[in-house]
């Protein structure tokens, strides 16, 4: 149950990139890396997760952790930059309005203006059994407190379950997955950069993990490349407050649109799987075809193929499918 | 009648410190010494402590001691205790450490080892019901505030409907009345619908924990405190810590909230008292957001049904209803018996049957909260109006004024009067300032993929209570002390009722000053601040000792200038002969012959009948000033009601299931209006409250280990600000009441059930006429709605998603 009150740690503030991964490689696993602090601070303040050290990530000055900037073929979006810039950014908005308008329905203003785009795609899952520090398999136990026949299961998944059924709260997941991005890591022997599809990671590759950072890792830039550039957007975010609540579902697809018809398409859904969930059966299906209500209503119908609902979230289902529709029909 | 303060708008002494910051609200104090506590809450729903030890956490620095339920008073029956070793839901306080700072004290919190023996619980009141079903708590399962702890088990025949999603209407229920020949007013409907219904229980989101600080001086205690109450917190609160009321000062100025939960002393505020006496230190308890949530009480949830026939003109023949309340397990809040009681009122059946049961469950204790059992019995009512409405072709609003109480209204098992009531006027002003006319056309029309639903909810709550004391003093510089006991819950009534004495004594505004918020300031035995009853309860006080002051006023200057008190008047804070305006003397004047006067004229002697709380607070005072002391005596026989209606328009998206609200009109019987800025304000805040209990709120609570989901405010949902309106129009009747000195009585309560019931209606208006019979009506709900899906709850289910 909550403690609900922070507890002593030894708290690190790199100004550099290299001190910051020297930190990390030095505590490894006992190093929790903070940037805005709006999903660290509640684990560590409710005791639901213990850590010795803090390494705060948001003095780090160089690296181009922090900022939006134009590279050759896109742009590069420091993982310090808080929503609200990526929100209010003239490049992003007139490229990828995508990625602004799912930034701008994250929680509330309060918290955008500190979470970061590396914190919102790095967040643990919302699962209320798991976040109230319960012994469950993505806490290392041996159960899932939220898959059984009466548990209170609406917000969990619809696709993906392996022992766990928790989902992606990320509303910039879905954007970042549709716009073909690409994610920076680094660590103390260099830098590689992973294709978003491939950063968010479900229970069956990993069960206490979100992504595929490692303790010695930090996330540093998010890179998109211009191929969706100026496409036609559509993200909406379907919760039961208008701010400061996780989508149910939220739907990011960008579609390439030339006299009516669909050239190109990527699609994504947040809220129905662990990883934001691209939905390459409703790309498959749209592409090529006409922007009608034919081929919207047929690529929401096979977007919820093969969904697996629990006891309390089947309509997630109706859900998803009408938010399909609507990204194909309306964007 | 013309008032000089009254029905006008003025800014009450207390809201500049508010918007300011510098407000002092309990955990904002500090005394030299102060040490900070922290609690060791149960893990579990229901249990036994078989064993504590707290050696670890004893030997760490800084640690200075702990308190358990053997160092405090033990409860009685189902009533809450201040620690326990018999923890009856998660999150009850088990014991308090203390410490020099309170990251140690919560760290030698974890190095107490308890053991726990796990009993059986119960979330859902039905599962207690059924024979040899769990019971909440030892010794039995149903119990309430005026209802001692006892067993109540139905048959299993009994239980047969449930499983087709009916509450079985042959259970033996706790309390039940009835008038009128129920079979014949059946006969005579038109229509009779059989429904079974839930809502849900919610938490208070009080945005001021219940923290506390406390100390003893020379043989006092000091308490600061969050409460909306003042003077009726002390005798409470003085018995948690086991002294005399003369023995306590109790400071409570500014309540961030309390929504009815903190109406009375609650046990845990008497913690620090207790750890403070202990350990020789002033003790800060700083209770944080979860904890609220675990201990700051919730509304009652309801399992219910209800039977209702309408005439053919759409007048209620008849009700038969029952209510299951998930009461928590403690005494709780008897929502269950004002629920029968809002109903008779709103609607005056020609019949009706009553019965109910507060059943004990292990989940959060039960609290009274804003409109307790009335406002969520209006979501679960209002909609079978609507329905009547569109079988038998009336208007919806009509079908209100219809069955609408009025001064004849007669309500409850015993068919008590009430002072006055003019709903259809609050429904016809209200309808008025909405449009309903032009805006009922819009109802069901699209927008692409969103549709236009049109609602309109009532409520009611009782308005005041009577017999409670007036304390006002005048001094020799000529200002008027009102002597207020009642309390500061936030909305202005202590300020706006203030008033009346000023406006009695014929005072300018700027010559008052009201002594609130610390016993210290004498005051005087008042009501609780709760029950919408201030604007009557507090008009009727101050009154009475505003008249007291004057008659010794116009005594004093009869003892001046001669003749009879009669010869004399007030006006402009100056009494003179009516037949001789050159013989007048200054209040200020007369304060000081007061003094000199001595007895009654300046508080040596004081009234027989008062309280001895009043007493007290009068001999504190006695030798300052002219002091007007009295009890209310007036005559009272009936109860005064808040009546309130709402209209609402909303377009939902019948894709997502979100809706927006358009509009809201709130308009309200309220007598005379005290305070207009206040009242638009209270009808606004209802709203938003209402729109929560209608589609946000609810507790979660896993069936299978009783542990809760939503314990932070972004898990349990209050409205945002996105979620409501960003303007609301209001509306009040303004009639004065009779039996209310002044016309004025409360109204703070019916505001938020008519606007949860109005965004009840106007949802299922714009679905078409779906009924959800369960509130919160939540996003989830109207999508399995729309695609044509059951619901993942089964009907009679609670504490679910």
């Amino acid at each position: 149950m909550s403690k609900d009150m922070m507890p002593m740690f030894e708290l690190y503030q790199p100004t550099d990139i290299g001190n910051a991964l020297d930190l990390a490689d030095k505590f490894g696993a006992d190093g929790w890396k903070v940037a805005g602090g709006q999903d660290s601070l509640d684990w560590i303040k409710d005791r639901a997760k213990r850590t010795k050290v803090v390494i705060d990530l948001t003095r780090i000055a160089d690296a181009g952790l922090r900022g939006i900037r134009e590279t050759t073929d896109g742009i590069e979006i420091g993982a310090l930059t808080t929503l609200t810039e990526i929100e209010e950014n003239e490049l992003i908005k007139e490229r990828f309005g995508l990625l602004a308008s799912a930034a701008a329905k994250v929680a509330s203003p309060q918290i955008r203006n500190v979470g970061t785009i590396g914190g919102n795609v790095c967040q643990d899952t919302r699962c209320w059994y798991y976040r109230s520090g319960i012994d469950c398999y993505r806490a290392g136990g041996t159960t899932c407190y939220a898959d059984t026949p009466e548990a209170m299961n609406r917000e969990h998944c619809l696709f993906g379950a392996d022992r766990c059924v928790a989902v992606t709260p990320s509303d910039t997941g879905p954007a970042l997955v549709a716009l073909d991005a690409s994610m920076v890591i680094r660590n103390a022997d260099g830098e590689r950069v992973v294709a978003a599809e491939d950063f968010f990671i479900g229970p069956d590759v990993d069960i206490e993990r979100m992504t595929v950072l490692q303790p010695g890792d930090i996330l540093t830039a998010i890179r998109i490349p211009n191929t969706w550039a100026g496409a036609s957007f559509y993200f909406e975010k379907v919760a039961d407050r208008n701010t400061w609540d996780f989508a149910l579902v939220n739907i990011a697809a960008a579609l390439r649109i030339n006299n009516g018809r669909i050239e190109d398409i990527r699609i994504a859904a947040g809220g129905v799987e662990c990883i934001p969930r691209r939905m390459t059966v409703v790309e498959d299906i749209v592409r090529g075809s006409a922007q009608d209500d034919e081929t919207a209503t047929l690529a929401g119908s096979s977007a919820s193929r093969g969904a697996t609902p629990l006891n309390y979230n089947h309509f997630k289902i109706p859900l998803l499918e009408n938010l399909v529709t609507r990204a194909i029909r309306d964007a | 009648m013309a008032y000089k303060l009254l029905g006008k708008n003025f800014t009450p002494p207390d809201v500049r410190a508010k918007v300011t910051g510098k407000a002092k609200y309990a955990e904002d104090f500090r005394v030299e010494g102060m040490v900070f506590c922290k609690l060791l809450l149960s893990p579990m729903p229901h249990a036994r402590v078989t064993s504590i030890d707290t050696t670890d956490a004893l030997a760490m620095d800084g640690v200075l001691g702990v308190l358990t339920a053997e160092d405090v008073p033990a409860g009685q029956g189902a009533g809450e205790v201040i620690l326990t070793n018999n923890p009856h839901y998660i999150g009850e306080p088990i014991l308090a450490i203390a410490a020099v700072d309170e990251t140690t004290a919560a760290d030698a919190i974890e190095r107490v080892h308890v053991e726990y023996e796990p009993l059986p619980f119960v979330i859902d009141p039905l599962d207690s019901l059924y024979p040899g079903g769990p019971d909440a708590r030892e010794g039995g399962n149903v119990a309430n505030a005026r209802v001692a702890l006892q067993s109540i088990k139905w048959s299993a025949r009994d239980f047969a409907s449930v499983e087709e999603g009916q509450l079985p209407m042959t259970g033996e229920p706790q309390t039940e009345w009835e008038y009128g020949d129920l079979d014949l007013a059946f006969a005579d409907a038109a229509v009779v619908y059989d429904e079974t219904f839930v809502t849900a229980s919610n938490s208070h989101h009080s945005m001021e924990p219940r923290s506390a600080m406390s100390y003893w001086e020379n043989g006092k205690c000091f308490v600061y405190g969050s409460s909306q109450s003042q003077s009726f917190v002390v005798p409470g609160l003085a018995g948690l810590i086991g002294i005399e009321v003369k023995d306590l000062v109790y400071i409570a100025e500014f309540c961030g909230g309390g929504f009815g939960s903190k109406g009375a002393a609650y046990a845990v505020m008497a913690v620090p008292a207790h750890l403070s006496k202990k350990i020789g230190r002033p003790v800060m308890m700083r209770i944080t957001r979860a904890e609220e949530y675990y201990m700051g009480s919730n509304r009652a949830g309801f399992q219910g049904r209800a039977k209702i026939g309408f005439a053919e003109d759409g007048r209620i023949t008849a009700i038969d209803m029952y209510v299951v309340q998930s009461n928590g397990p403690n005494t709780g809040f008897w929502d269950y018996t004002e629920a029968g009681a809002a109903v008779s009122i709103c609607y005056q059946p020609e019949a009706m049957r009553y019965r109910g049961i507060p059943v004990l469950t292990n989940t959060p204790p039960g609290g009274p909260q804003r409109g307790p059992g009335e406002n969520q019995i209006a979501c679960a009512f209002e909609p079978f109006l609507d329905k009547a409405a569109k079988e038998l072709g009336i208007d919806r609003l009509q079908i209100r004024k219809i069955n609408a109480p009025d001064n004849d209204a007669i309500f409850n098992g015993e068919q008590s009067p009430v002072t006055s009531a003019y709903q259809k006027e609050a429904l016809e002003i209200g309808a008025e300032k909405f449009g309903w006319e032009e805006k009922i056309r819009l109802s069901g029309q699209r927008n692409g993929s969103k549709v236009i639903g049109i609602g309109i909810g009532q409520a009611y709550h009782s308005a005041g209570a009577a017999g409670f004391d007036g304390l006002v003093r005048i001094t020799p510089d000529g200002i008027l002390h009102i002597h207020s006991g009642i309390g500061n819950l936030g909305t202005y009534s202590y300020a706006g009722t203030s008033r009346i004495a000023a406006e009695a004594l014929s005072y300018d505004w700027e010559n008052c000053v009201i002594e609130r918020g610390d016993t210290r300031k004498h005051l005087p035995w008042n009501f609780g601040q709760f029950g919408s009853n201030t604007s009557f309860t507090m008009a009727r006080c101050y009154h009475a000792a505003a008249m007291d002051a004057k008659q010794k006023l116009l005594e004093i200057a009869a003892a001046e200038f001669g003749g009879e008190a009669s010869d004399y008047d007030i006006a402009d804070e100056v009494v003179f002969a009516t037949q001789d305006s050159s013989k007048k003397i200054t209040y200020a004047e007369a304060a000081q012959k007061a003094i000199e006067m001595g007895g009654k004229y300046d508080g040596h002697e004081t009234p027989e009948d008062i309280n001895p709380m009043t007493a007290a607070a009068v001999s504190g005072i006695a030798g300052s000033g002219l002091v007007g002391v009295a009890k209310d005596n007036y005559d009272i026989d009936a109860v005064p009601p808040a009546l309130a209606a709402g209209f609402m328009m909303i377009e939902l998206d019948t894709e997502t299931g979100m809706f927006e609200i358009l509009d809201y009109t709130g308009s309200i019987d309220c007598g005379t209006v005290i305070h207009p800025q206040s009242l638009a304000t209270q009808i606004k805040g209802g709203a938003v409250m209402g729109i929560g209990l209608a589609t946000k709120e609810r507790i979660v609570y896993d069936p299978q280990n009783g542990v809760a989901a939503n314990v932070g405010f972004y898990q349990a949902k209050p409205p945002s600000y996105l979620d409501v309106p960003a303007t609301m129009e209001w509306a009040a009747v303004n009639i004065a009441d009779p039996q209310s000195p002044l016309g004025t009585r409360g109204m703070g309560e019916p505001v938020m059930g008519s606007a949860a019931s109005a965004l009840v209606s106007a949802i299922s208006d714009a679905l078409g006429g779906h009924y959800f019979n369960r509130t919160p009506i939540v996003t989830d709900m109207i999508v399995n709605a729309l695609a044509g899906q059951e619901q993942s709850h089964k009907p009679l289910q609670v504490a679910t998603y």
